[in-house]
């Protein structure tokens, strides 16, 4: 049985026991719903939880465990000469998975059954021709020992399948009855719900934080085995990015900060001062219906794609600068130019900027303008001396979280900046950032053991470091913010 | 109405600061103030008093043009601030506003120090020359508004510091401080505690020497207390506009002695 088909039959019962539960409960008091503790769906919900989520906790952790089970028990069969010839245990559990998935279909291209595939001995017949006529291709023959253990792993792990189908179908029919037995009018059904939902809502947050864990854990990892291989030194402190996948490359972080903090400079100095100006116009001048209508307007600019904007800055932008401002002033003669990129930055951050600083304005209480008003200031004599100063923690906060937005910007830098590592200050120079250099040492068929694939993951940390900063101040201003007027 | 302390209903001037004839105020459809005409005395506290959603503080942001900020709202009739009338088009409302201050129901200091706060409206409206004239506006303003000897040491701290009360009599401060020829006041102590209304009380019977104040209040007593005249609105209408004492101990119309004695409100 499948882990879906056994989901669907634990959560086929739950709904039973809803039905069953409730109707014990209101039976339990002849009919009458006013004498039971708590509503009689609650008592329904209690016998819904107790036989599915129990079940499904054992589905989730049995199917974790058994794979690893399984390995660590099938690989002790194979002897270690076997193991030598293929290099690591990994890559031997590898093929003996691949085999036991393939020897279903050799079983049924040469018409075999149970005991004809238990009799299937390698050193009498082709197995690595078998298998691959029904698309499992091997690097090299199959050895005797390997054919055994993948025997051994396909029986073995359909009888635990099984184990688990039965295991997890009594666990979820034990707490029906157990969860049926124990309804009661007294009992606390609604309670024990509400705890539930407790668990659940906590467990959702264990989740999101546990991945940023994770993700920083890995990327941490990885850095340290960078740093084995490459001087930390050279990293932080060298001024030259010239990876050369043939070694003695040089992977100097500045070049790429440099071009990913100008880039991100150019975007804020676009986006800062239209998206807070828009933000005023909206909150304090515009109508209802300008208002109804601009809003969702300027907010579809957040909904395209990056790579759209990078098409954008490739196609449009950069020749227009080139053409109309770079070559006439002789600053160069690339297209791609960090002014290409940052402009285009700009423009996708606008809609953060206006649409967080219009929240935010519009959350400054109105009792502030009528005070302004009622001492005969006028509207843009309230926004600058009044509004903003009420707002301005919070819109700092707004244009931090765009910043932590520019700096982690990666398609529409590859199209609008180009590839080159370069400290400069010209602004139509193309020059790179963090994040486009990340992808280019990642991709291509490179080997994942060389510093010049593992930099992307020290680098990767950097950002993350920079990012979480920009995020961390933009938090504690938002807080601050907020104490004002609570 | 035993605790009515009735301390001084002469009148210093008989002079019309503000007349105000056939008002209409409407709100989209709803016709909130009907036909109102009344004479705001110089050198007076006026009372505005009427139960919930009677127009009284329709009327009297009406009297600086604070509906204005009102989409929907519609003002017609005549209202005259020293005979000018204020809704001509030759008025500006923002320098009708310096002249008519308004001290609002909950204290609202901006989020700026208690010196900026009082300093705001003198720095829009360019009233002084000097740093130190301005020191010398905002100190007689703190002064004025009897919050002076309790923040004098910390003008730099924010005015969303201090109490409720304070934070009024700073709102005050802040009014006065554009030296206004009117000051409106709605309902100004309602979000205060006994004492700090005390206080504040104490302080619109000074104010008066300077300037006209107008009051809307919930509270009988208070107007009692405070005013030299009182108008009664209900639903919309100004139902009776006398000399105080009158309006408490003698009123003319039924509906205001219905609303006096409890029976309506």
């Amino acid at each position: 049985m499948s882990i879906g088909l056994i989901t669907l039959i634990v959560l086929g019962l739950a709904v039973l026991g809803f039905i069953l539960g409730r109707q014990r409960a209101l039976s339990a008091v002849g009919g009458d719903p006013r004498t039971l503790h708590s509503l009689p769906g609650y008592y329904g919900w209690s016998v819904f939880l107790f036989t599915a989520v129990p079940a499904l906790l054992l589905l989730v952790t049995w199917a974790f465990v058994q794979p690893t089970a399984l390995n660590s028990h099938v690989a002790g069969m194979i002897p270690a000469a076997d193991v030598a010839s293929y290099g690591s245990t990994q890559l031997v559990m590898a093929d003996v998975r691949r085999i036991a998935d393939g020897l279903d279909a050799v079983a049924r291209n040469a018409g075999l059954d149970e005991t004809g595939l238990a009799a299937l001995r390698a050193d009498l017949t082709d197995m690595r021709g078998r298998l691959a006529e029904v698309g499992v291709a091997l690097g090299s023959n199959v050895a005797p020992s390997v054919l055994e253990a993948a025997k051994e792993y396909r029986s073995l792990s359909g009888t635990l399948r099984l184990g688990m189908a039965l295991a997890v179908l009594l666990a979820a029919l034990a707490g029906l009855g157990f969860a049926l037995w124990r309804i009661d009018p007294r009992q606390r059904a609604r309670n024990l719900v509400e705890q539930f939902t407790l668990v659940l809502l906590a467990g959702c947050s264990l989740i999101a934080v546990a991945t940023t864990f994770g993700i920083v854990a890995s990327l941490v990892v990885e850095s340290v085995h960078f740093f084995k291989l490459y001087d930390f030194r050279d990293f932080f402190f060298s001024l030259t990015w010239s990876p050369r996948f043939g070694g003695g490359s040089e992977l100097g972080l500045w070049p790429l900060v440099w071009g990913t903090l100008y880039v991100s400079f150019i975007a804020l100095l676009v986006s800062v001062p239209v998206g807070l100006m828009a933000a005023i116009y909206l909150s304090e001048y515009a109508g209802k219906k300008v208002r109804a209508f601009a809003k969702p307007a300027i907010e579809i600019l957040a909904g395209i794609p990056t790579i759209v904007y990078g098409l954008f800055a490739l196609i449009t932008v950069g020749p227009f600068l080139r053409d109309w401002f770079a070559q006439p002033m002789g600053l160069g003669s690339s297209s791609s130019s960090v002014m290409t990129a940052g402009l285009v930055m700009g423009i996708m951050l606008i809609p953060f900027v206006s649409s967080l600083s219009d929240d935010i304005i519009n959350a400054v209480p109105q009792s502030m303008r009528d005070g302004s008003f009622g001492l005969g200031a006028t509207r843009s004599e309230t926004v600058k001396q009044v509004i903003l100063p009420a707002a301005l923690p919070g819109i700092v906060g707004a244009i931090l979280l765009a910043a932590s937005r520019a700096i982690g910007e990666t398609m529409i830098v590859v199209m609008g900046a180009g590839a080159a590592a370069k400290l400069d200050v010209n602004p139509f120079e193309a020059m790179t950032t963090v994040t486009v250099k990340i992808v280019s040492q990642l991709t291509g068929d490179t080997e994942f053991a060389s510093p010049e694939t593992l930099v992307a993951f020290a680098l990767g940390l950097t950002l993350f470091c920079f990012t979480l900063a920009l995020n961390v101040v933009a938090l504690v201003i938002v807080r601050k913010y907020r104490e004002q007027y609570e | 109405m035993n605790d009515m302390r009735i301390a001084d209903r002469t009148v210093s001037s008989d002079t019309a600061k503000m007349t105000a004839r056939g008002v209409q105020v409407y709100y989209g459809e709803n016709h909130a103030l009907k036909d109102v005409d009344i004479d705001i005395l110089g050198g007076t506290v006026t009372a505005f008093i009427g139960p919930s959603g009677c127009g009284k503080s329709t009327f009297l942001r009406c009297l600086n043009r604070m509906n204005d900020t009102v989409s929907i709202a519609r003002v017609l009739g005549e209202i005259k601030l020293d005979g000018e009338d204020i809704y001509d088009k030759s008025v500006d409302p923002v320098t009708l506003r310096a002249r008519v201050g308004m001290v609002f129901q909950k204290p609202n200091p901006f989020p700026k120090s208690i010196y900026d706060n009082v300093a705001y409206g003198p720095k829009i409206h360019g009233l002084t020359k000097s740093k130190a004239e301005l020191d010398q506006v905002v100190e007689t303003s703190l002064k004025k508004a009897a919050l002076w000897n309790e923040v004098k040491d910390r003008l730099h701290a924010p005015g969303t510091g201090l109490s409720g009360g304070q934070q009024q009599r700073l709102c005050i401060a802040r009014a006065i401080a554009t030296s206004p020829e009117v000051l409106l006041m709605d309902e100004p102590c309602s979000a205060l505690d006994p004492i700090a209304t005390a206080q504040v009380e104490e302080l619109i019977d000074e104010l008066r020497s300077q300037f006209s104040v107008v009051i809307v209040t919930h509270s009988m007593q208070q107007a009692a207390r405070v005013s030299q005249r009182t108008a009664f609105f209900h639903l919309g209408h100004l139902v009776e506009y006398g000399e105080t004492g009158q309006i408490f101990t003698n009123p003319q119309d039924p509906r205001t002695e219905s609303y006096i004695t409890g029976r309506i409100g």
